[in-house]
């Protein structure tokens, strides 16, 4: 036997200067003996000795291997060096060792590591300060807590890092720390008489677990599960886990019986100041009317999936209404119209077309957003005829409220929803039109259209063609 | 009216607060108060620093700032039909109460809710109050979560998520129809636009943080709803289909299904039964399913309007699919791992890299997973095949797990 001394049960430096030492020495892991300082040295009084650093090529480790080995070192299995040690020598001959969760000594390693990892976890969550008499707001602090594994300097950094204003102290069997607002101290074991026994706050504290918790909905089990019952001894609300389960049964059934009863004097009051809620739709006598109304419209079936109808905005007495297609996703979240990726090459399309976007009024023929979902994203879909003539009924009414001299038709689903042109847009585009009563009407492609030409001098030549369009539009409203 | 304690307050408004299922702390920014100027911080996965008996964790101080309100919600506690007892908390005592508490290590920060008074606005100001006062006036650095009041301005909104680290705003039940009949105040429409409006919000912020950590943060930990399972008469169907509309459209970053359960003084117009913790449990299967398996709400439903609530919602689609198995441990890609009954994302990630090294025997299965009990039916591994397991008529019975007493009333 060879003895390997260590500052500590969880002295991962040393471990590391040990084993590398050893493994130089071609060791074998079987033959040492690991001394934590707390063993008795006399033991190995014999092989005290470990032999002088040997010769040989030097030792590779990767970050990974070290991160796990962090772990484990802590882990109260006095088995844990033995293990590392030999995983180390391992890791000289099969380099990519690590990956092989089926081995039986990665498997082993890894069960530790995340033991400790978990107990790590449940300390950040079960540590309960106490006040110290006299403290005030930030302390001093005390808390008493029974780790499992040796991790009480690896938890410091959560704590200091959360509570680096307050003063407090954590004991534990294995040792303590001492935080005064600015350094950490290690300090020795500690017994739970050097914590307060209580603390003022524990009765609200306990008033909050008994009341948020539902006896209708009994799970002892998830709840050991995931606050394993070794925890329980030092957590103050623990004592109320046995009458909360007692009791819940009978509370459940109470609720379920207990006969109903009047509504209190309040709410009778307030429903007789509630307005009535009127049957009909009120008649529309103006644009405003006309844009709430369409909020709760349910002519088509589109107002199911769509987060909200998207209606017209600009000035009322704007000279060019335009009309597009329906609100895409951006104009569906946010309930206005053209803010989207389309938008956004329309408002560059105006200015280039010497037209300002905050004079027109922008609309769409359809105000639901229609698509398809295909897992996370929403796909535009084409509205039907269907939709795009329940929709003419607000497109009529803008019309109606806005009364522009000059109606720009964006798009094929536009121009049908105006014209009832049911044709391709390019047998339109270039002709004088005017809606029924009158009013001149120009037809041009989508912004859309030009997003998804595939080939960049497409696009460059397209969309010189609407802003081309556009200029016209411009011409034959402001020509006088 | 005697003033009530603040004892008596945190009684009442945290037994008001426990329907929302919410106890989140997790994936909001990174942050610690080692400069020494505020209080708290916050870690990637969250922490749960307790449980209850109904197995829920308690991460947050999960409490209203006041049970009083306008609305006549049946399925709440807090409708103003009902006779609780009512109280308010002020903004202070709910600031003091979390600092409290946090500073004791009990809470990763407060989880506030309110019922409605005076209107959606002056509720929803209160809420900011209190955000606000810890945010600013504490330096706290803990986890807030804060409840969106539906109608209120996007102004308030907006404030609300700068201080929160998630907002929320529920949905309540899968169907519009359902809400108006059992909410009659609320809109769906107010709702779904609120969504609308955050999602492109948190998005906005995110880009600009990617481009500068300086920028703001707009609620970092994203958006979330909660839906009531067994009120109405909506079928898991309906339910999951209505869930993966949410997340399509508002990126939500959860949806919480609720099972209705007897509340005090309840409405006769609901059903008094235990509540349907097993149905709340294959929802929350099925619709971890589509978020991390690849799988299509569709296929998890197959052509029922129920899930099995015998059998887990993936080893239900293997025994309708048992023409994709046995699948060979060795060879298939991670989807269709993904896909095998009783392997878990971290069983397969194992696999994939551990049999690049040797060919995978059940035994190796075995140390990689939890166990094989299930798994073993539906896989080739070295020298293991199912044999005739697969088609056997009865597999289904025989990977049922054995009847559990969930009785309101053992």
């Amino acid at each position: 036997m060879i003895a390997a001394r260590l500052n500590g049960p969880a002295d991962f430096a040393g471990w590391r200067r040990e084993a590398r030492r050893l493994a130089l020495a071609r060791v074998q892991p079987e033959n040492v003996a690991w001394l934590t300082g707390e063993d008795d040295a006399g033991l190995f009084a014999t092989d005290s000795t470990a032999p002088a650093e040997g010769e040989g090529p030097a030792l590779t480790v990767s970050r990974r291997f070290i991160d796990l080995a962090e772990n484990v070192v802590c882990h109260r299995d006095a088995g844990r060096f033995v293990l590392l040690h030999r995983l180390l020598l391992r890791l000289q001959d099969e380099p990519r060792l690590l990956d092989n969760a089926a081995d039986f000594d990665i498997a082993r390693a890894e069960a530790m590591a995340r033991s400790v990892r978990r107990d790590l976890h449940k300390m950040t969550a079960f540590v309960r300060f106490r006040a110290v008499s006299g403290a005030d707001e930030n302390g001093p602090f005390i808390a008493w807590f029974e780790p499992e594994h040796f991790i009480l300097e690896r938890a410091a950094i959560f704590f200091t890092g959360r509570f680096a204003g307050m003063i407090w102290s954590i004991m534990t069997p294995q040792g303590s720390l001492h935080w005064d607002g600015a350094t950490l101290q290690l300090g020795p074991a500690a017994s739970k008489a050097d914590a307060p026994d209580t603390d003022a706050m524990e009765a609200y504290w306990l008033t909050y677990y008994a009341n948020i918790f539902n006896p209708a909905r009994l799970k002892p089990k998830a709840m050991k599960s995931e606050m394993p019952v070794k925890y329980w001894r030092n957590l103050p609300e623990a004592e109320l886990i046995v009458p909360l389960i007692a009791s819940a049964a009978r509370r459940a059934e109470d609720m379920v019986m207990r006969a109903p009863t009047q509504p209190p004097e309040r709410h009778v009051r307030q429903l007789r100041h509630r307005p009535e809620a009127s049957a009909d739709d009120p008649a529309i006598t103006s644009w405003q009317d006309a844009a709430a109304a369409a909020q709760r419209c349910r002519r088509c079936e589109l107002h199911c999936h769509a987060t909200q109808t998207v209606f017209g905005e600009g000035p009322l007495d704007a000279p060019i209404l335009f009309v597009g297609e329906q609100p895409g996703d951006q104009e569906d979240l946010a309930g206005r119209p053209f803010v989207g990726p389309a938008g956004q090459v329309f408002d560059r399309a105006m200015k280039e077309a010497g037209l300002d976007r905050a004079r027109a009024y922008v609309t769409n023929a359809v105000k639901h957003f229609k698509f398809q979902l295909r897992g996370k994203r929403r796909i535009h879909e084409k509205p039907n005829v269907g939709e795009i003539k329940a929709c003419r009924f607000w497109l009529d009414l803008e019309l109606q409220f806005v009364k522009p001299r000059l109606v720009v038709a964006l798009g094929a689903s536009a121009l049908r929803s105006l014209t009832g042109h049911a044709g391709a847009l390019a047998s339109a585009r270039d002709r004088e039109l005017a809606l029924e009563d009158g009013t001149p009407l120009v037809a041009t492609v989508h912004p859309s259209f030009l997003l998804r030409l595939p080939d960049e001098e497409a696009r460059a030549r397209e969309y010189a063609r609407f802003v081309a369009d556009l200029a016209r539009v411009q011409q034959r409203t402001f020509r006088h | 009216m005697a003033q009530l304690s603040v004892m008596e307050k945190l009684e009442i408004l945290s037994d008001a607060a426990k329907y929302d299922a919410s106890c989140a702390s997790s994936s909001t920014t990174k942050r610690d108060s080692r400069d020494g100027k505020g209080l708290g911080s916050t870690t990637g996965a969250g922490i749960c620093h307790s449980y209850a008996p109904d197995g829920r964790c308690i991460s947050l101080l999960k409490i209203l700032l006041t049970n009083f309100c306008s609305f006549d919600c049946v399925f709440c506690i807090n409708r103003s039909s009902s006779n609780v007892r009512r109280a308010r908390f002020s903004v202070e005592e709910v600031v003091a109460l979390t600092l409290n508490f946090y500073r004791r290590n009990y809470i990763e920060g407060l989880f506030l809710s309110s019922g409605i008074i005076r209107s959606a606005d002056y509720t929803m100001a209160e809420l900011v109050r209190v955000a606000e006062t810890l945010r600013r006036q504490h330096g706290f650095r803990g986890y807030i979560h804060l409840k969106l009041i539906p109608g209120a301005s996007r102004d308030l909104i907006e404030r609300a998520g700068l201080f929160a680290d998630r907002v929320s705003i529920n949905v309540e039940l899968p169907s519009e129809a359902a809400l108006a009949r059992f909410a009659p105040e609320k809109q769906a429409g107010e709702i779904k636009s609120a969504m609308g409006g955050l999602k492109l919000k948190i998005e906005a912020a995110r880009e600009e943080r990617e481009k500068s950590a300086k920028a703001p943060a707009f609620s970092p930990a994203g958006q979330s709803t909660q839906m009531i399972v067994g009120a109405d008469g909506a079928s898991d169907s309906a339910i999951l289909k209505r869930s993966a509309w949410l997340y399509g459209s508002f990126g939500l970053k959860r949806v919480y299904y609720s099972a209705f359960s007897p509340i005090p003084d309840a409405s006769r117009q609901l059903p008094l039964q235990p509540p349907p913790l097993m149905r709340e449990h294959r929802l929350y299967q099925a619709d971890w399913l589509t978020r991390f398996y690849g799988f299509e709400t569709e296929e998890i439903l197959g052509t029922g309007e129920m899930l099995d609530l015998d059998i887990d919602p993936k080893l239900a689609w293997a025994l309708r699919e048992r023409g994709r198995f046995p699948v060979d441990v060795n060879r298939a890609d991670r989807e269709t791992l993904l896909r095998v009954p009783g392997l878990g994302t971290r069983s397969v990630d194992r696999i994939l890299a551990s049999r690049r090294f040797r060919r995978l025997r059940l035994e190796d299965i075995g140390r990689l997973t939890r166990s094989v009990a299930t798994i073993r039916h539906f896989i080739l591994a070295e020298g293991w095949r199912p044999g005739h397991g697969l088609d056997a008529r009865n597999l289904r019975a025989r990977l049922k797990p054995q009847p559990r007493q969930l009785t309101l009333f053992p």
